[in-house]
Order: C-alpha cells, then structure tokens, then sequence
C-alpha cells in the first residue's frame, strides 16, 4: 500500500492506495504520524478514494490517529468511502468520535470552522 | 450437503500471506459468480480470521495457518481458518465488539463482529495450546431468502 500526502490550511490529507489489512495498516500508521510531525499539523482528513479494500485493521489506525490528533486539540475527518468501508467503520462506532464529510471542499471548510 | 467444489491452502504466519489468502480464496469463489458485495463480505471475514491467527498464534513463532473453502451444490460457501497456535482463553470475550488483547497494536477488537456481520453463521472451536479453527459459512445468491419454492434458479 502507498499512501500520498497532502497539506491545506493546516490540514494533513492522507490518501491511503491499495488494500488496508494488517500488513499494510503498519505503514499507514508510521507515515502518517511522521507526517504529523513533520508538519507540525494538527488536523487530518483520510481520504479513501483510492482504497480498494478494508478490514478491521483500518478501524484501529483511525482510532490511533484519533486519539494523537485529539491530544493536539485538532479533529479528524473521513471523505470518500466506499458503501463496504462505511459499513465497518459505521459497526464499529467510529463516527461517534470521527466525522464523514461529503467531499474535500465541505470537509475542509467544516474543519476550519 | 455434498460440496461441488472443495480446496485447501496453506503457509506460515506472515502477515503478507493475508492478501494471499484473500486473493486465492476470491478467485476460487468466483466460479460461482458472487456478487461484488457478497466477494467483499467474504474477502473481508476471512481477513479477519487469517489476520487473528496471524496476530494472536505463535507470538512471535513461525506456525502454520490452514485456509479451508468448500462450494456447496446450494452455492453456500464454508470457510475454515485453523491454527495450532496458543488458542482463545475466553472465546465470550474475544466475539464482544471493541475486546482485544492487543490494544498496544491499535487492534480494534472488531474481528469476530466483522466476521459475524459478514457471514450467515460462524464457529469458534479453540483450546489453549492446541489452536483455534474458525468455520463460518456464506450462502450466496439473492435467492437466499425463503420461502426457497420462489427461488427461479
């Protein structure tokens, strides 16, 4: 799995390509929260447009970058998932604490309300 | 039942063998012309059951993980994931939602909530330091709902 980094306004985009299982949630994980620091940032949005598969595995890297980007006050935001990803991240209780926007623009701006 | 179409895969716990298995299990599958849903749903669970014997196992060994998928002739699917690993201490505990024993891993706890969401029936047999095999099973088609006289193929 690649996964492509974007900053605006003070927002990381992560776009994960590929398939996010176990193997290769580990990559995710670490790139992004390099990515976090590097830039010193504080929001985070996951795009999933180009994610073509997801297990669990993808519920546990949110909720890891959740719980780092809470603890900088920022907020954490999910644009473009699949009906099949929805499903999970929806059973797992995810959008309590994350939430899913319509697209970038909407998303971005939300954020930076 | 009599199955129509049955295989067998095999290999060590590396965690690059669970796009392995899911890929091998997808094309077997597909013979039976799923839909791209119920592939995913099926796809899915097994991630999570091969990911669990992965994880929880061997700690740390090499061990073996046993792939099991058998077509049945009402095109329902079985599938069985077994390990001779460290088996489940609490098997009530591991199927609760948001339970696991690795949170230090950022594991969600969700893998046997997936499983049974995904899947019409699962089964967990597990004994400590004998293994664990999970068998869930899949019908597959829209014709799965009764009453079964309806169904036009």
């Amino acid at each position: 799995m690649k996964v492509d980094f974007q900053t605006i306004n003070n927002i990381l985009i992560v776009v994960p390509d590929g398939e996010m299982d176990h193997h290769s949630a580990q990559k995710v994980r670490e790139e992004t929260d390099r990515a976090i620091d590097a830039f010193f940032i504080k929001n985070l949005i996951f795009d999933f447009k180009l994610v073509t598969f997801m297990d669990s595995s993808g519920i546990g890297v949110l909720m890891g970058r959740y719980n780092k980007i809470k603890d900088l006050n920022g907020k954490v935001g999910i644009i473009n998932c699949s009906g099949h990803i929805d499903k999970i991240l929806e059973m797992s209780g995810l959008y309590t604490i994350i939430e899913k926007y319509i697209d970038l623009e909407h998303a971005i701006k939300k954020i930076n309300m | 039942m009599n199955y129509i179409n049955k295989m067998k895969l095999e290999f060590i716990n590396r965690s690059e063998n669970e796009s392995f298995a899911r890929v091998a299990v997808a094309s077997f599958i597909s013979k039976i012309d799923p839909t791209v849903e119920e592939l995913t749903e099926i796809k899915t669970a097994l991630s999570e059951a091969v990911s669990n014997s992965i994880i929880h196992a061997y700690e740390r060994q090499e061990g073996i993980i046993v792939v099991e998928c058998l077509i049945y002739e009402d095109y329902s699917v079985e599938i069985t994931v077994e390990d001779t690993g460290i088996g489940i201490e609490d098997i009530e505990k591991a199927r609760e939602p948001l339970y696991t024993s690795k949170p230090e891993q950022e594991r969600s706890g969700m893998g046997f909530t997936v499983m049974e969401t995904f899947m019409d029936h699962i089964e967990i047999e597990s004994e400590p330091q004998r293994g664990t095999k999970i068998r869930m099973i899949k019908k597959l088609g829209s014709c799965m709902e009764p009453p079964l006289s309806d169904c036009k193929n």
